[in-house]
């Protein structure tokens, strides 16, 4: 009895200890071993011990034309997909906002894109962008026009590589949005339809100002996820042809597992670190701004 | 409302519109892995062909492929299962005591790149010798479920009513007794969602069995990236795999879909 009530008075620390542990040496652990590599000079190719150099690894990054390339195409990337993600997602999720038959299917089919491997998917569309026997380009035959080199070329890589993102991420949008309209109070639609305003009135007063809030948040949390894509770029290009599709993530990874390049490859990571911390204080400021 | 003919056709072709191009390249899928070699390739795409099984026949005929799938079943039990025993209690405590520090903390598990994980993870497990062993992989995969776990939980617990824990402690069981024979039984749906979701991240995750598992240990995501790496792509094989890796989480989706809906959206709704 005595020792159920010692666990009892500590429950809120002893609760939450295992956890806490796991976190820590999982996680807080290896982030700030990251920090501390990224001021040393250590690649585990050259044989030579690890030595500080304090910010040097982040000037030589700096320095490099590669990151700065990696850097626009991560930003490139990111607001590309998630800005039509959200208009199209929100558009979508205002269209299925409504009762009909088969509502719950079509749900369904939302959610396979998100449950589905993003490994497998990457791979699935490489088979649809494939020049020479791709679904893809036998469409642009079919209506005459030019073929495409899809993720081959370099100039058309990004651009097919963030059409699979918007394919695979529209639906959480939509499925977000409608979260939210369900939630919407009818009161304002009420009095909106006693005094006759029209549907494109109450969609444009009512409906999008009240699901503000919870677009923003989605888009947020979507970016924080767009710039870490990994999955869908390592599978199908590598990074490549070139360099042309490398992300900040692809480029830490090559970096990292690659070259073995651990101390260029730390300060990679702080900086996205810093992106994602960015990103991340904007939800809990959009948040707390619609008290959320 | 009353909603004209008119209306309804044009709903139904939007709809289409919105259904067909998130279908298709499932479908694609699906009947390629049932084309012979000669059939994915052809030009212009067939849409009628001489189904064949060959390629599933191929796929599980091979040793390492089943070996890759009976990996993915046990890192991804494992992961879920350990993610509950350590995430529950710790998603209680965060309810009951209002605890939003290590709320934040765990969730930062989910915010941050993986990579800033992997890669001292590396050296450490190498030092251990746990490079290529189920331990290592089945932690960095904890580290996936358990941030899901705690989110999806500690909002599910904070909407039962305290006085569920308190009238037994009235009658003389401790908190963490009433935690375990009232509180749990009364979360299926929460541990429904949180267990499903929780699966299928561990399930589809790549970068942290590529980097941390070898011959032995490797699971599924590998078996298929590796396929790619042949010189000549054997398509039929690739898409059959991938309909294999996909089906146990389409299965879920479709089991739990109601689950599945509320834990992916309730980050942006409800905060």
């Amino acid at each position: 009895m005595i020792k159920s009530g010692f666990f009892e008075k500590r429950l809120r620390y002893l609760f939450p200890l295992p956890a806490v542990l796991f976190v820590l040496l999982l996680m807080v652990f290896p982030v700030v071993y990251t920090l501390f590599v990224s001021f040393s000079d250590w690649a585990l190719t050259s044989g030579r011990p690890m030595k500080f150099v304090g910010l040097g690894s982040y000037l030589k990054v700096l320095r490099e034309p590669r990151f700065i390339a990696a850097l626009e195409r991560t930003f490139f990337f990111t607001l590309g997909a998630v800005l039509i993600e959200s208009v199209l997602g929100t558009g979508i999720a205002i269209i299925l906002n409504r009762h009909f038959r088969g509502k719950n299917a079509v749900k369904f089919v939302l959610l396979l894109p998100l449950v589905a491997t993003p490994v497998a998917i990457g791979i699935v569309w490489n088979l649809f962008y494939d020049p020479t026997i791709g679904f893809l380009n036998y469409v642009l035959n079919l209506f005459g026009l030019p073929q495409s080199g899809w993720v081959t070329a370099s100039r058309t890589v990004l651009p097919s590589l963030m059409l699979v993102d918007i394919w695979q991420w529209t639906p959480m949008i939509t499925l977000i949005v409608l979260a939210g309209l369900a939630g919407l109070s009818q009161e304002p639609y009420e009095s909106a339809r006693v005094d006759g305003a029209s549907h494109f009135q109450i969609l444009r007063l009512i409906t999008l100002p009240l699901i503000m809030p919870t677009v923003l948040t989605a888009l947020i949390l979507r970016a924080i996820d767009a710039l870490k894509t990994f999955d869908i770029i390592y599978a199908m290009t590598g990074g490549g042809p070139g360099y042309s599709s490398e992300t900040i993530n692809i480029m830490a990874f090559k970096y990292s597992f690659e070259y073995f390049d651990l101390g260029t490859a730390s300060a990679i990571l702080v900086f996205l670190f810093f992106l994602v911390l960015l990103f991340s204080l904007a939800v809990m400021k959009v948040r707390k701004q619609f008290e959320l | 409302m009353k909603t004209t003919i008119g209306q309804r056709i044009i709903f139904l072709v939007v709809l289409l519109l919105i259904l067909v191009p998130t279908i298709f390249p499932f479908l694609w899928m699906l009947l390629s892995s049932f084309k012979s070699q000669v059939d994915i390739i052809a030009w212009p795409p067939k849409f009628i062909f001489e189904v064949t099984l060959r390629n599933y026949l191929k796929v599980f005929g091979e040793q390492q492929f089943l070996r890759y799938l009976m990996n993915s079943s046990i890192v991804g039990i494992s992961a879920v299962a350990l993610s509950l025993l350590i995430g529950l209690p710790a998603a209680y405590s965060i309810a009951r005591f209002g605890q939003r520090k290590l709320m934040v903390l765990i969730l930062v598990a989910r915010l941050m790149p993986g990579i800033s994980f992997l890669m001292p993870w590396y050296i450490i497990f190498s030092r251990l010798g746990l490079m290529d062993s189920y331990t290592a992989l089945i932690l960095s995969h904890m580290l996936i479920a358990l941030p899901v776990v705690v989110w999806v939980m500690s909002a599910y617990f904070e909407t039962l009513p305290r006085e569920m824990e308190e009238s037994a402690m009235i009658d003389g069981a401790t908190q963490q007794r009433a935690f375990v024979s009232i509180i749990l039984p009364l979360s299926t749906p929460g541990i429904v969602t949180a267990t499903t979701l929780s699966f299928i991240f561990s399930w589809n995750n790549f970068m942290f069995s590529q980097v941390l598992s070898m011959a032995k240990t490797r699971t599924l995501p590998i078996a298929i990236y590796n396929f790619m790496s042949y010189a000549e792509v054997d398509w039929g094989g690739v898409m059959a795999s991938a309909v294999t890796i996909m089906t146990p989480a389409i299965i879920l989706t479709m089991i739990f879909q109601k689950y599945v809906v509320k834990g992916l959206t309730m980050g942006a709704v409800k905060g």
